[in-house]
């Protein structure tokens, strides 16, 4: 018997191992952010919408965990997620705005249009916040805990998929 | 009424699939056994059975029959005929039964005419047939039923994916299935031979065909889709080393070792063990290749069709069927007789060393694709692209093409470096002299300057086994070969050209205002808003010319589809016999200009020619071995003696 003849048999089966231990694995289907884990930078944004007031860190440092939502008013998904954020603010989440490169008057139609379930809004004209926190694109959501501690970065749209998931991300946060 | 027919036609398959397992494993055992004499009708039965069950599910799409839970959920009334058809295999059941249907139908037909391999041997390539096919008809009645029914009909089918009612789309997954399904009938041919230890050039023909079959539709698909990735992803490329491209390239490799190293038993009886492990290979890398893409084991940028479920029943079946293969090879190869041997220096020394080179590149291709995966388990995320593909590909590459360019011209047990000494001189005159060239007067790194070289001598020496002959005497499966291995220079030299000579930009245009790329003049004369049925774009109007050539329009977009919302940029193409130019729209700046990506690319369609070719060259191949085949069985004298092979040149 050579032994060479069972070699192909072997290396099939260390393939077969491999697969069968990575397909029982749970797939986690989102890279883990780097930010995670890492405080919200100082920082004070003047009120982009005239119905709200503006952000700060301070906001964030309160006890209580809140969503902290990229978005833009010239951003289409932004749309598309607007009544899934709705439903968060319906189920008593607190959402903190961050409007990117955006008009006062371009927020507030907005806002008319597709509701607001922003507490506050503040206005990042430079995207200076948004590259801080390492956030590289609109809609974004962050999950932020009571100390102003990023838990969880959400990159795209919030779907309807997502809002449970969220949910369970402010409740870990507690 | 049709669906249960179907569904019926389906397991009576199943059950013929077992009667040709059972039947010809008994064969193996006691000689003849009495099942042994029903093996054949069986197969050409389930072929029958399986093709009327196909035709079942094609009629329920046709007439849209909206009780039927595959019609109502991939299915609409209004589409036009074409694609509500296509729409019966562009879903996960439907593609499974088409998969299936082609097989049964090629065990069917090899049942039916194949009379030339030993009866035993026959029986044991249908045993294993109907062992493949059974896995699937398990998969399609037990979990994935598409004549399943709704306890209520629907009111209306919920239609099918817009972005896929697309003829290129509707004929890309038969494509690929014909070519696993050619990869299968091998497999099953040499897991036959195996078993009965006749591993003769007699198996190596009949298996043939069905390679070169499966090998033409892989190129084809590989071709193709490498262009569909081109024009419709908008970055350029022609090739990312996407664990999907690489999952339809694996197959393709074994192929391409299988279809040589079958010529060198067909005609030297030589290579016996090793054509009986490619023919395994080759099969294992469609089934590898599908689980990979399938199960979502590995992230790709056009992951599709996800399902871990399905995954685990993919990778059940290739442990079976794969593990089981290799197991017998195990236990059988040693006691199979060593073949003829012969010198380095001869036409089979050649076949073997590219035999030896594409099974390294495979291993090369295999391991940075399962990289990934093995890396994971102990929680370290990379990932593999072109810095390593590309440069530890062509230290493979290169030699196996250089040696591609002179084996055709050797004859056979041996040959003498006197005979070979000017077409040799010849050939790497040219490829020094055209290396020299590029080197003075282009800018160019190592590899497309090698890649240019070689492409150029590789161009002369795909013609040089027609040199002193008779044009019309020369047999078709040679004209097969020398048209594959020009399209393999052709594909090269485009592939070298793109990478060595592409000129790009990235510009920022205002209306009105112009560009230069290369020789090319664009000009932007306008932006503006354009709908189609389920999109909205920006159109960009490009007038582009070179020279004092007459501008010409290209028009790309940035679309934005609203169901499913989703924003794809289509890129435009002006194709010039030296090569295209690509624009893509991108964003509008605050100042308002515009985003333009252009480029100039000499000769990249040259890729897809060569593609084509490689392709056409497989087709006279088949012809030409078909031809002969019937010739022989006809009694004709062969008028080319009694090795139809390559010949002797």
């Amino acid at each position: 018997m050579r032994w060479t003849l069972w070699l192909p048999l072997m290396l099939f089966a260390g393939f077969v191992g491999l697969a069968g231990y990575q397909l029982t694995q749970p797939k986690d289907e989102f890279v883990e952010s780097k930010m995670v884990g890492k405080p919200l930078p100082a920082f004070d944004l003047r009120p982009a919408a005239l119905n709200r007031p503006g952000a700060s860190l301070a906001d964030f440092q309160d006890g209580k965990p809140k969503l902290l939502n990229i978005w833009a008013s010239w951003c289409l998904p932004c749309i598309a997620e607007a009544p899934h954020l709705e439903r968060l603010k319906e189920q008593g989440v607190e959402i903190v705005g961050v409007a990117i490169r955006d008009r006062p008057q371009d927020v507030a139609r907005f806002l008319d249009q597709h509701g607001n379930p922003y507490a506050r809004i503040g206005a990042d004209d430079v995207s200076a916040i948004q590259l801080e926190i390492g956030s590289s694109g609109v809609p974004e959501t962050f999950v932020i805990d009571g100390q102003g501690v990023i838990r969880h970065q959400h990159i795209g749209d919030v779907r309807a998929s997502d809002v449970p998931m969220l949910m369970q991300k402010l409740e870990e946060a507690r | 009424m049709l669906a249960e027919l179907g569904l019926a036609a389906l397991w009576l398959c199943a059950a013929l699939a077992v009667l040709q397992l059972v039947g010809g494993a008994l064969a193996q055992r006691d000689g003849s056994g009495e099942l042994a004499a029903l093996v054949r009708p069986a197969a050409i039965v389930q072929g029958v059975l399986a093709m009327f069950a196909f035709l079942m599910l094609l009629w329920v799409f046709a007439i849209t029959d909206l009780s039927v839970k595959l019609v109502a959920t991939n299915s609409h009334s209004m589409k036009p005929l074409i694609f509500k058809l296509s729409g019966a295999w562009g879903n996960h059941e439907g593609s499974m039964l088409l998969w299936v249907t082609v097989m049964a139908m090629a065990g069917g037909l090899i049942a039916l005419v194949e009379k030339r391999l030993p009866e035993k041997t026959m029986q044991a390539t249908l045993a294993a047939q109907g062992f493949v096919a059974l896995g699937f008809y398990a998969f399609l009645i037990l979990s994935s039923n598409p004549f399943e029914r709704l306890p209520l009909p629907a009111v209306e089918g919920q239609g099918l994916n817009p972005l896929l009612q697309d003829i290129g789309l509707a004929f890309h997954p038969p494509t690929l299935y014909f070519g696993y399904v050619g990869l299968s009938v091998a497999f099953s041919f040499a897991v036959g031979a195996l078993l009965t230890r006749q591993v003769t050039p007699e198996f190596a023909r009949v298996m043939r065909p069905w390679v070169l079959g499966a090998w033409v539709f892989l190129t084809l698909g590989i071709t193709a889709g490498s262009y569909w990735a081109y024009y419709e992803l908008g970055w350029g490329g022609w090739w990312f080393w996407d664990p999907v491209e690489n999952a339809s390239l694996m197959p393709w490799l074994a192929a391409t070792a299988l279809l040589h190293s079958a010529s060198v038993l067909a005609a030297r009886d030589a290579l016996r063990t090793w054509t009986i492990m490619l023919g395994v290979v080759a099969f294992s890398m469609s089934m590898v290749g599908t689980f990979l893409v399938r199960s979502g084991i590995l992230t790709s940028v056009h992951a599709f069709a996800v399902d871990p479920e399905r995954g685990s029943f993919i990778l059940m079946l290739l442990t079976l069927y794969i593990g089981g293969a290799l197991a017998v090879f195990a236990v059988r190869a040693g006691s199979i007789a060593e073949g003829t041997r012969f010198k380095a220096w001869s036409r089979e020394g050649a076949l073997v060393f590219n035999n030896v080179m594409l099974s390294a590149i495979l291993g090369i291709v295999l391991l940075g694709t399962l990289y990934p995966l093995l890396t994971e388990a102990f929680d370290v995320r990379v990932s593999v692209g072109p810095p390593y593909f590309n440069p530890v590909g062509a230290i493979f590459t290169i030699p196996m093409l250089l040696v591609m360019g002179v084996g055709p011209l050797l004859r056979w047990r041996g040959d003498s470096w006197e005979r070979l000494k000017w077409p040799i001189i010849t050939i790497s005159a040219i490829i020094a002299v055209v290396g020299l060239l590029v080197l003075v007067f282009g800018d160019v790194t190592v590899l497309p300057l090698l890649g240019l070289a070689i492409a150029a001598g590789l161009a002369i020496a795909a013609f040089l086994p027609l040199r002193g002959r008779n044009l019309r005497r020369v047999p078709i499966a040679t004209w097969g070969m020398v048209i594959a291995h020009f399209g393999i220079a052709v594909s090269l030299f485009g592939m070298a050209s793109e990478t060595a000579f592409t000129q790009e930009k990235l510009a920022a245009v205002s209306p009105g205002g112009s560009e230069q790329v290369g020789d090319w003049n664009i000009k932007l004369e306008s932006v503006d808003p354009v709908a189609g049925p389920n999109w909205t774009a920006l159109e960009a109007r490009l007038f582009v010319s070179r020279g004092s050539e007459k501008p010409a329009l290209v028009t790309p977009q940035a679309r934005n589809f609203w169901a499913p919302p989703q924003q794809t940029t289509e890129s435009a193409l002006l194709t010039r016999w030296d090569g295209q130019f690509y624009a893509v729209l991108g964003d509008q700046a605050e100042d308002g200009r515009w985003q333009l990506r252009l480029w100039w690319k000499p000769f990249v369609t040259l890729i897809w020619y060569g593609g084509l070719l490689i392709a056409l060259g497989g087709v006279f191949a088949i012809i030409g071995r078909v031809r002969s085949d019937l010739r022989r069985r006809a009694g004709e004298e062969d008028n080319e003696g009694n090795s139809p092979e390559w010949e002797q040149a």
